[in-house]
């Protein structure tokens, strides 16, 4: 299984575990990521407003680059940045024409868009994951905590059901952990809030951590680097037992028996920023 | 008090976010699904309300477009199919565009954030807070 891969800024500083352990874990499963050349910030938001084109060159551009062949990606804002542009290139001619016209690249909106869960799910199969587990994460009390950009709009993303989603405990079941649900899973953490309105982020982030808590959680499982920083930074202090932020690609790479070297960090060098 | 008109926001409104705030028929569904309401001056709905009676000024001065996170679940839960989070985007760009500049740059990060804030969380707050 071959794909082309855009693994965005995040990636390459704060986050760079979700990568190395995802790369580890896909040689292992025998799914080929190749890394776009060239490749550029995607943007980190989707712009809401039609006229707001510029902000679009960079995701249209990536999506172009793909040639035809399905894009890939592990960050959950990179996706639906990507996934948001190439609904735009499909519905709006004028942007389109407009768009690939100051690019100077041919692109409609073709190609496949994926999250790296979705090919796990749909073209590697859960059943498949489930067979090829080596440790598997047995005991372990793990919740699924999906925020917004995987689910929403679902009529765009297409992911899962925006409120009863099952794919983040689907892939947890096969590594063999122990699921637990929380009330809180599809809800908010306050994104970008944390930079500029940190209570507010507080706020949000104490509702998920307790809510993981009371239901007996160890561990939150997100695909999204600024839901896993909010989780790990904005609780408010609590007494009870620490629930832990885990990338799923962490937990894929130890089920396989993989242990990641990571070269990255928590603390960031200023390399790769943005 | 502004004069209930229809304000020039509210047209540009329409044609940018593709949203016509005169389908609101004020449930308040977005309401009760918003996560930061807590912070908010303007609850969602209110906000839809806002823009039907032309109120621009108000809006103009709200804290509640720079509360909102742009998570989506607001447009998710509306029985009407409008997408409160592009109006909220609207006015928010209505000011970054016309009147005070950017709400929100580089210099406004202390040290320690930029050293540990992921790249995302930047570019985020970047592109929702400065033009
Ligand atoms: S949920 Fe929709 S119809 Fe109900 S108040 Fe909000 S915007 Fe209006
Ligand atoms: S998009 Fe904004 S207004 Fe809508 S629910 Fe989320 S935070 Fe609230």
């Amino acid at each position: 299984m071959r794909y082309r891969y855009f693994p965005g800024c995040t990636l390459k500083g704060q986050a760079k575990i979700m990568e190395e352990t995802t790369m580890a874990a896909a040689e292992v499963l025998g799914i080929e990521l190749q890394e776009l050349a060239d490749w550029q910030c995607c943007g980190a938001v989707f712009p809401l407003y039609e006229d707001e084109l510029i902000t679009l060159l960079s995701p249209v551009r990536t999506l172009a680059a793909a040639d035809g062949e399905p894009l890939v990606s592990l960050c959950a804002a990179c996706h639906n940045v990507l996934k948001r542009a190439q609904e735009l290139m499909q519905r709006n001619e004028e942007a389109r024409n407009k768009v690939t016209d100051f690019l100077e690249v041919d692109y409609s909106g073709e190609g496949r868009v994926l999250h790296f869960l979705e090919v796990l799910r749909d073209d590697l199969g859960f059943d498949r994951l489930a067979e090829m587990v080596k440790k598997p994460l047995t005991g372990r009390k793990l919740a699924a905590y999906y925020g917004c950009l995987l689910l929403r709009p679902a009529k765009i993303m297409q992911f899962d059901d925006p409120e009863n989603p099952t794919i983040i405990e689907d892939f947890l079941k096969a590594l063999g952990a122990e699921v637990v649900k929380t009330p809180y899973r599809t809800e908010c953490c306050g994104a970008y809030l944390s930079v500029t309105e940190e209570n507010v982020a507080r706020d949000t982030v104490s509702k998920i951590i307790d809510s993981a808590r009371r239901a007996g959680a160890e561990g939150l499982i997100t695909a999204c680097p600024l839901c896993h920083y909010n989780l790990e930074n904005c609780a408010e202090e609590n007494a009870g037992k620490p629930v832990k932020i885990f990338y799923f690609s962490e937990l894929l790479a130890e089920a396989l028996g993989l242990t990641v070297e990571s070269g990255s960090a928590e603390e960031k060098t200023g390399e790769g920023s943005p | 008090m502004a004069s209930i008109t229809k304000s020039r926001m509210l047209e540009e409104m329409k044609l940018q976010s593709g949203q016509d705030p005169s389908c609101c028929y004020q449930c308040a569904k977005c309401s009760a699904a918003c996560p930061v309401t807590a912070a908010m001056d303007l609850l969602p709905h209110q906000v839809i309300r806002y823009l039907q009676l032309g109120l621009e000024e108000e809006l103009l001065e709200s804290r509640t477009p720079w509360i909102c996170a742009s998570c989506f679940t607001c447009a998710a839960r509306c029985p009407r199919d409008l997408d409160l989070a592009r109006m909220m985007e609207g006015i928010r760009l209505a000011i970054l565009r016309r009147r005070e500049g950017n709400k929100f740059g580089p210099a406004d990060l202390a040290p320690e954030q930029l050293s540990k804030l992921p790249q995302q969380a930047l570019v985020s707050a970047f592109r929702k807070y400065n033009k």
